[in-house]
């Protein structure tokens, strides 16, 4: 890994006109002149010593005060080394063009239009900037501290977005004409609200296009209207297959960002959680997964380990499936007395149904033949495209943030990052069952150490006092009074977080103005990177593949149009 | 059937049933409506569209599942084709995007046809109250029985259904209600020009 004053000096040395070094900040920070934007993304990805592979990020923040009220912010991440910056390109709101980086990484495709389509920021040479989440029928840019949070534009029936390519008839020489089908966005096979249009030579799909943001809930803009520990609930609700995890980052980049530490009871349990989160995640992406292909069985074996799963959570936390347990600074309560046994009992429960589950489908005819070489995408594509988690390292790039950059003490176990070479569905698939196994291993290890002690720090200028102290003292009173009515003080700046969701690497990118709620909380969602590649991977396969490839890439809607 | 089924069944007022017995008290035949029978069949055949769009398809699938399993309760015939199904329970988030796709499919169903709306969002918009999300599916297609919580816990879907199950039994449902005023309204036309 570089270190900051390398970085900083190669990119000086670079370029010591139209790029300007930030002092202080959690990453190394550079404001970049927009004409320089271009040569400058080229060499941070080409030179061997910055080698700058994956574009992690790139969101808008408006200043509303500033002379240039915008900001695009890239972040960029290089795995071979493992170092991360952040580039700000400031733009005014008289003439708010940035010139694309599509043509460096891929990845910057739909990152883009987001930008557009929230804050109005036009990216110069993008193939197709058009609004992404909020539909066609909308006006003004939603993510505009000006613009008002409640402010609906109805859509109406026929008023929905078409490619344009979808229009025109399409004959090949020999006078057969191709045929345009819709999928979705209510197809049972897309678990959720995703719209593909393809186009048919006969069987086989020769051009497609995804439309999302069918469930675009403004998450970004209800968290600057939140205050700090008010945005937990709405995490939740991002990748609602394994909630725990998404409030487990939020609450870390936070908690980066105020300098305070959870204590090592509650980050235990935090892990414990989270594991078990992505054992969920996992059990519904492999079974709707299997669903899809025709097999019902193994999804009604491994639900039976989901509500299990769910039965713990529901006794620590009192919901089932939303469950709002973290709080910043730990956790909202501590975990009940027969918690301990309960976690043993699933750590014997889960493997044989798992067994059962391998033994009807690894070796299956009918699913190796469907999934083998179905999906096929390579490990410097995957890349390109913004690839992480599950899905890359079933390319055979083992990155993983638990291993690569260590939270919550994952150093200190002992697992595997279990990877495929060959990139396609049955590989996924295959990643997908051993990061199960690996953990329960984490789980097994963790349950050892779990000691006594407070699950919530003292630092109560961002943590709840415990509520038996708000009966019975004043100044706890206070405390509590304060944090609920005006929100944590948490110090002015900035802070990319980024945990290991289930799907790949869930970044938050969080601004604070010093004031009880966040100035701006960016997610970094890993299926939003992950399914604008999707489009491009169904050329060349049927329409039934199509359904295979969807549901191992898991689609999590909550997540892909937050 | 035995006549208790169908006499817990008013069916739209009293005096419209009979029932003739022999001297033992045994029975030899009734009468009904039609309606009455039917609603009877309706209501123990519900084949539910599941319009799952965010969290509560999740604690929908738990519903179909075999720890809850819906199916103990007649409904659990998923149908994914507007065209094959009479219930539609709205499960999620329903956001400006997707309103007209909801219309479209309420639309598409054969009469007669039930709404649940499943969880805060769908009913009200619950936390989203937000430039992108409906603030409750009744702004476009009326709702029978609203399910809250976020998302609701299976039992709670389960306590809907049956729910709906005694509102289709006692007409109440609004495809019913819209059903027997279109009918007073003809009978009273019909009287007017007598």
């Amino acid at each position: 890994m570089a270190s900051r004053e390398e970085i900083v000096a190669s990119i000086r040395q670079a370029f010591p006109e139209g790029v300007r070094p930030v002092e202080g900040g959690d990453l190394p920070t550079f404001v970049v002149d927009r004409a320089v934007l271009p040569r400058l993304a080229r060499h941070l990805k080409d030179d061997p010593g910055l080698d700058f592979k994956l574009l992690a990020d790139v969101c808008g923040v408006d200043h509303p005060g500033r002379e240039q009220r915008f900001e695009a912010v890239y972040h960029l991440y290089s795995l071979q080394h493992g170092h991360r910056i952040r580039l700000k390109v400031p733009v005014g709101e008289d003439d708010p063009v940035v010139p694309s980086v599509f043509g460096v990484w891929k990845g910057a495709d739909w990152f883009e239009r987001e930008a557009f389509d929230m804050l109005g920021i036009r990216f110069d040479g993008h193939p197709n900037l058009k609004r992404i989440l909020c539909h066609p029928a909308f006006q003004g840019h939603a993510l505009r501290k000006d613009y008002d949070p409640g402010q609906r534009w109805l859509l109406r029936e026929g008023e929905q977005d078409e490619p344009l390519w979808a229009r025109q008839p399409q004959e090949d020489d020999d006078h057969f004409e191709t045929q345009v089908l819709n999928l979705g966005p209510s197809h049972p096979a897309t678990h959720g609200t995703l719209r593909t249009v393809v186009r048919l030579d006969g069987e086989v799909i020769t051009q497609a296009e995804v439309e999302i943001g069918y469930l675009h809930r403004c998450f970004e803009k209800m968290s600057e209207r939140h205050t700090w520990n008010q945005v937990i609930p709405y995490t939740d609700r991002l990748n609602y297959c394994s909630p725990m995890i998404n409030g487990v980052g939020y609450c870390l980049a936070v908690e980066k960002l105020a300098g305070v530490e959870a204590p090592p009871r509650a980050q235990l349990i935090r892990l414990i959680l989270s594991e078990l989160s992505r054992i969920m995640d996992h059990i519904v992406c492999i079974g709707a997964n299997l669903n899809d292909l025709g097999a019902m069985t193994p999804f009604l074996y491994m639900y039976k380990a989901r509500e299990e799963i769910y039965s713990v959570l529901e006794a620590c936390a009192g919901g089932r499936l939303t469950i709002s347990y973290v709080r910043i600074g730990g956790l909202a309560n501590d975990v009940p007395a027969d918690f301990v046994p309960a976690v043993r009992w699933l750590l014997q429960r889960i493997p044989p149904l798992m067994n059962d589950m391998e033994k009807l489908i690894t070796r299956n005819r009918i699913f190796r033949d469907r999934t083998e070489g179905v999906g096929k995408i390579s490990a410097a594509e995957a890349l390109d495209w913004g690839w992480t988690g599950p899905c890359l390292r079933a390319s055979g790039i083992p990155y993983d943030v638990r291993k690569a950059h260590p939270y919550l003490g994952y150093e200190t176990f002992d697992f595997k990052v279990p990877i495929a070479t060959t990139g396609d569905t049955f590989a996924r698939y295959i990643v997908r069952v051993e990061e199960v196994r690996q953990s329960l291993r984490i789980i097994e290890q963790a349950l050892e150490r779990l000691e006594p002690g407070p699950i919530i720090c003292d630092e109560h200028h961002v943590a709840l006092p415990p509520k038996e102290l708000v009966y019975t003292e004043m100044e706890a009173l206070i405390w509590h009074f304060k944090l609920i009515m005006e929100g944590a003080r948490i110090p002015a700046g900035e802070v990319y977080g980024f945990t290991e969701g289930a799907n790949g690497e869930l970044g938050f990118y969080i601004i604070s103005d010093g004031g009880g709620k966040p100035y701006r909380v960016r997610v970094r969602p890993p299926c939003f990177a992950i399914f604008q590649a999707y489009p491009h991977m169904l050329v060349g396969h049927m329409v039934p593949d199509s359904v295979a490839i969807l549901g191992s890439l898991n689609i999590i809607a909550g997540e892909l149009d937050r | 059937m035995t006549p208790r089924d169908l006499s817990i069944s008013p069916g739209g007022g009293s005096g419209e049933r009979a029932a003739a017995r022999r001297p033992d008290g045994s029975q030899v035949f009734l009468t009904t409506k039609l309606d009455a029978l039917l609603d009877l069949a309706r209501r123990n055949s519900l084949w539910p569209f599941p319009f799952g769009t965010a969290c509560c398809a999740i604690e929908f699938m738990s519903v179909m599942m075999s720890h809850y399993d819906l199916s103990r309760f007649g409904a659990e015939v998923v149908r994914f084709s507007p065209r094959q199904s009479d219930l539609l329970i709205v499960a999620g988030t329903v956001t400006d995007k997707m309103a007209p796709v909801m219309v479209r499919i309420y639309e598409q169903m054969a009469e007669p046809k039930y709404v649940i709306s499943m969880g805060a969002c769908a009913c009200t918009g619950g936390f989203y109250r937000a430039y992108h999300v409906v603030q409750g599916i009744d702004e476009f297609i009326p709702v029978d029985v609203y399910v809250p919580g976020c998302p609701p816990t299976p039992e709670a879907l389960l306590k809907g259904v049956v729910h709906l199950q005694e509102m289709i039994q006692q007409g109440q449902t609004h495809y019913q209600r819209q059903a027997a005023a279109a009918r007073a309204a003809a009978r009273g036309g019909a009287d007017g020009q007598s």
